[in-house]
């Protein structure tokens, strides 16, 4: 029985497309809308945080999930499918901590992610990661945004929008985006673009909101340093900035 | 460590790094070549010295080669020394249980351009000490002769004499290293390379 499914569910039809993934990007066309903004000194992602009933605790709810100290990063899709594929990143970023001691660059992170789900794509018996993802990180580099998408490949961004809402979000984004703009203001914009198509009222405990930015940190030698650091927003902070559109 | 015998020495100076090492390459009390190379360049501003048991220092040389130019080709970007050492210090706790005989020196500018060294035991603890460090069989000599030459702030010239005479002297008290010395001196600028002289006897 086990060898039966062996074989890659991914394969060619005669018109060279791979279905599979395609069905995989509807998933995700399905699924809750995140945005990403790169800022000139953040990046911030951000998304609608959707519960099937009222009746859900929806304060234990986490779609922005942090990576390793300097990195983040959310989906839009399937939950379950993020959950392993926001494991594998912890894993692979303790893995690059416990070789050279530092937090990994961001593009470093993408890479090992979207390999993973790259090899979801050819591997026998396994379907593939039904989610977007949308990684934000601050390293040597500066802030970076990253999209990796279920066929495993993946491009830097200075703002994007996966999920339900995405053409028109970014549409939005277009108009609004500017290369000038700092993390406040990509904060900001980042959530007057998923109020475009925002089912229901705006709180705090309807969004999620994270940014990665330079943090100041005290080192182990009482040396105090500028690092860059991702964080999530707390309900009050997001309170404020929604006390500001309003 | 004295099967074949070493002599491995790094100095920090104002904006630049030293390391030297002995020539020899002998089995016990026996010399076999006095061309033997201990220390080597990781890239533009990074290099490591190997005292220790001479197949191992040449198969970790191999293996460091290999995973920096993977690190390269990998994250885009030169390793810096500090994460090198990281590199090496993990690499030789792998082999905690049977490890390689060996304890590296390494020696560079970060990517601001500050001077960094370090050395570590065959198992990969890391030590960094803010003026110099020593490593192989003549250690205990270069510690008398580096601890009363060193002082801080030493241009390239001047770091390069301190550094060459510490070793030369150093390695006249101890039978199994010496035979001669290379010298390298890295500045932001350029690096230094001279091969000195020494007692052939």
């Amino acid at each position: 029985m086990s060898d039966r499914y062996s074989f890659s569910l991914t394969t060619f039809s005669p018109s060279g497309k791979l279905v599979q993934i395609e069905y995989a990007l509807n998933a995700v066309a399905q699924g809750v809308t995140s945005i990403g903004i790169k800022a000139t000194n953040g990046v911030v992602i951000a998304t609608e945080k959707k519960v099937p009933s009222f009746l859900v605790d929806d304060s234990t709810m986490e779609k922005v999930s942090l990576i390793c100290g300097n990195i983040g990063m959310v989906y839009s899709g399937m939950g379950p499918d993020a959950r392993v594929l926001v494991d594998k990143a912890r894993k692979s970023a303790q893995e690059y901590k416990k070789v050279y001691h530092e937090e990994p660059p961001t593009a470093m992170l993408v890479k090992e992610v979207a390999t993973v789900m790259q090899e979801y794509t050819q591997s026998g018996g396994v379907r593939p990661f039904g989610v977007s993802l949308l990684i934000a990180g601050f390293d040597d580099t500066g802030p970076s945004l990253y999209q990796v998408d279920p066929s495993g490949s993946y491009w830097a961004w200075k703002a994007s929008a996966i999920g339900k809402n995405m053409i028109n979000a970014k549409t939005f984004l277009e108009k609004r985006y500017s290369s000038t703009m700092e993390i406040e203001d990509a904060v900001h914009n980042a959530i007057l673009t998923l109020k475009e198509g925002f089912e229901g009222q705006m709180t705090e405990s309807t969004i999620e909101i994270g940014i990665a930015q330079l943090e100041e940190i005290t080192t182990k030698e009482g040396k105090k340093e500028k690092v860059g650091r991702f964080r999530k927003l707390t309900p009050s902070e997001i309170r404020d900035y929604l006390a500001n559109i309003a | 460590m004295e099967y074949n015998g070493s002599a491995i020495i790094a100095m920090k100076g104002k904006n630049c790094v030293a390391i030297a090492a002995d020539r020899r390459f002998g089995v016990q009390a026996l010399t076999l070549s006095t061309d033997f190379k201990k220390v080597f360049q990781m890239n533009e501003r990074v290099f490591i010295g190997l005292p220790g048991l001479a197949t191992d220092v040449q198969t970790l040389y191999e293996r460091f080669r290999f995973k920096t130019n993977m690190y390269k080709l990998r994250e885009e970007r030169e390793i810096t020394p500090s994460t090198f050492a990281r590199m090496v210090s993990s690499t030789l706790y792998e082999k905690r249980f049977g490890p390689y005989f060996c304890e590296p020196v390494i020696a560079g500018l970060e990517k601001d351009g500050t001077p960094y060294i370090c050395t570590m035991d065959l198992l990969g603890c890391i030590t960094t000490p803010a003026d110099f460090v020593v490593s192989g069989t003549a250690s205990n000599q270069m510690y008398g002769m580096a601890e009363s030459l060193w002082e801080p702030d030493l241009e390239p010239e001047e770091l390069f004499e301190t550094i060459s005479q510490s070793l030369l002297n150093a390695v006249d008290r101890d039978a199994i290293s010496g035979w001669g010395a290379v010298v390298h001196v890295i500045t932001p600028e350029r690096i230094l390379t001279r091969t000195l002289k020494g007692r052939m006897d």
